[in-house]
């Protein structure tokens, strides 16, 4: 299958180098905006939990930051896919600067699972299904690094990565059942804990809106890494020589 | 609410707070770097082509 | 050549690198060794660092030798590709008219031939060194039989991966034993289940389940990263 002439035209790193700087600042103006309402009706507007008081607030941490954990490595393994197979350098180049984004909410859903746990678990850290998943997906991320970081040549660090990204793809269902059945095998009293029949709207809609500004969150740091390493990555050609001539002090 | 009141979180300030704090810390830090990644491989590629210009002078004279 | 000669013609090139993987490997017979001692040794360490009591080394039994036996299979992928890249025998064969993929299968079912199936003949006897039932034995044996090949196949593409490159070694761990987790708490759990004198079926269709999407997707993708660390 071959993609039409324009797709490789609009996706040239001159292009994207553009077209991205247009596009930084309406991000971060949409994420900021979402980041202060999904934080004032997180913290201000929507009422305590009757069962965890005011400690569920963490959720709205929590949760977003687990959602672009997955998300992220979804995008990582689609860009990197395309740019194995259609050999388009940005797309490498997205799936290359992603995982730092990746691993660092990947770390923070931990790191406030863990937090959210002691209040209502009364430990930092239980074996749930969901924090092994979630640790196990670290795992991955930083193997991903630490790949892409050991082979020199970044044409073959994205062709070795994507393969790398579309197994972890392939088996991340199966970790992840794997370890639900695990858990549930093993303990049955603390699952659940986070589990709720159904949110009540005035505590969803802090959470959609913080999930969609993480989003917003990403689509400006991930363009922002990418800048930077396209400048590195075609410093040969003419045009990045004109892009750094033209750079004030 | 107080503003002491929202501060105390009905006794789960450590945890909120704390979780809060690292979210702004890791993210802001995540989204602020690539700022002095960008500057300092300008800043590299800068002297990098002075130099080409310089080899380039020298190798026409 | 028509496609069924083009098949035939591949088929032999199987068997053939199948027999030429086994005759070298019984010329360095040695160094097959290696991984199993490892295993043995790991598996002793236990209880020395725990305790001797029976009770609490049977309990901790399943999860043992098999975290050891995965520690084993992956130290074991050294000799995999390795000295065939140093000598440029894996390049010959990548150039080769045949599926690459195909090619990689045999080597990787050569490998396991010498690897994985001394560690399961080894398996009864941590067995008894950690005082594990016949029950317990026969499911230990039963999982490192479908589980093993699993570990080879995944590991593969890690080996393929990480091969040109200066300490791959601890790379490929951290890319691989994520991918080794499944397999672990599927076995892990049927000896479990055994020795509690339950149905261990529905553990081994899972792992026979893993056993067939790996041998049909891992040589593939083996394959393409070996071609990423020739080029």
């Amino acid at each position: 299958m071959k993609l039409p002439a324009i797709v490789h035209k609009f996706s040239s790193p001159k292009n994207f180098y553009t077209m991205s700087g247009k596009m930084i600042p309406w991000f971060m103006w949409s994420f900021l905006i979402t980041l202060f309402a999904g934080l004032y009706y997180g913290l201000f507007v929507a009422p305590p939990d009757y069962q965890q008081g005011e400690s569920y607030r963490i959720m709205y941490i929590h949760v977003p930051a687990a959602w672009m954990s997955m998300f992220i490595y979804m995008v990582m393994a689609i860009s990197a896919s395309v740019g194995l197979i259609w050999r388009i350098k940005t797309a490498d180049l997205m799936a290359s600067v992603s995982a730092p984004i990746g691993a660092a909410f990947t770390f923070l859903a931990l790191v406030t699972g863990s937090l959210w746990g002691k209040p209502m678990w009364g430990t930092y850290w239980v074996w749930d299904a969901r924090l092994t998943s979630e640790l196990i997906l670290l795992f991955l991320y930083l193997g991903f690094i630490a790949l892409q970081a050991a082979i020199e040549d970044p044409r073959n660090a994205a062709r070795a990565g994507a393969v790398l990204l579309i197994v972890g793809v392939v088996n991340i269902p199966i970790i992840h059942y794997s370890v639900e059945w695990w858990s549930t095998l093993h303990q049955g009293a603390t699952v659940g804990k986070f589990d709720k029949p159904s949110m009540h709207i005035s505590m969803l809609i802090p959470l959609l809106v913080m999930a969609t500004s993480f989003k917003l969150y990403y689509a400006a740091s991930v363009l922002m890494r990418a800048r930077g390493e396209i400048l590195r990555r075609e410093q040969n050609t003419r045009w990045v020589k004109e892009v750094v001539e033209n750079e004030s002090k | 609410m107080s503003p002491s009141e929202f501060f105390h979180m009905g006794g789960y300030a450590v945890y909120v707070w704390s979780s809060y704090g690292l979210a702004l810390v890791l993210l802001g830090w995540v989204l602020i770097s690539p700022v002095f990644t960008k500057k300092s491989i300008i800043k590299e590629l800068k002297m990098k082509y002075r130099q080409q210009e310089r080899q380039r002078q020298e190798d026409s004279r | 050549m028509s496609a069924p000669e083009q098949i035939s013609s591949t088929m032999g090139a199987f068997i053939a690198l199948i027999k030429r993987d086994l005759m070298l490997s019984y010329r360095h017979r040695n160094e097959l060794l290696n991984p199993l001692l490892f295993f043995v040794i790991v598996v002793t360490l236990f209880p020395l660092g725990v305790s001797p009591e029976k009770q609490l080394l049977q309990t901790m039994a399943p999860g043992v030798i098999w975290v050891a036996a995965l520690l084993a299979a992956m130290l074991s992928l050294d000799t995999l590709f390795k000295s065939d890249y140093e000598d440029g025998t894996l390049e010959q064969m990548m150039l080769s008219p045949h599926s690459n993929a195909v090619l990689v299968l045999a080597k990787i079912i050569s490998h396991w031939l010498v690897t994985g199936v001394p560690i399961i003949l080894m398996a009864p006897l941590l067995g008894l060194f950690m005082f594990l039932p016949w029950d317990g034995i026969a499911a230990l044996m039963l999982t490192l039989l479908l589980g093993t090949p699993v570990l080879s196949l995944v590991g593969a593409i890690g080996m393929a991966l990480t091969l040109g490159l200066n300490r791959g070694g601890m790379l490929l761990s951290l890319l691989v034993l994520p991918l080794y987790i499944p397999v672990l708490i599927f076995s892990a759990s049927a000896v479990d289940a055994s020795m509690a004198g339950l149905d261990i079926n529905g553990q081994l269709y899972f792992l026979g389940a893993l056993l067939v999407l790996s041998i049909t997707l891992a040589p593939l993708a083996a394959a393409t990263s070996l071609k990423i660390s020739v080029e």
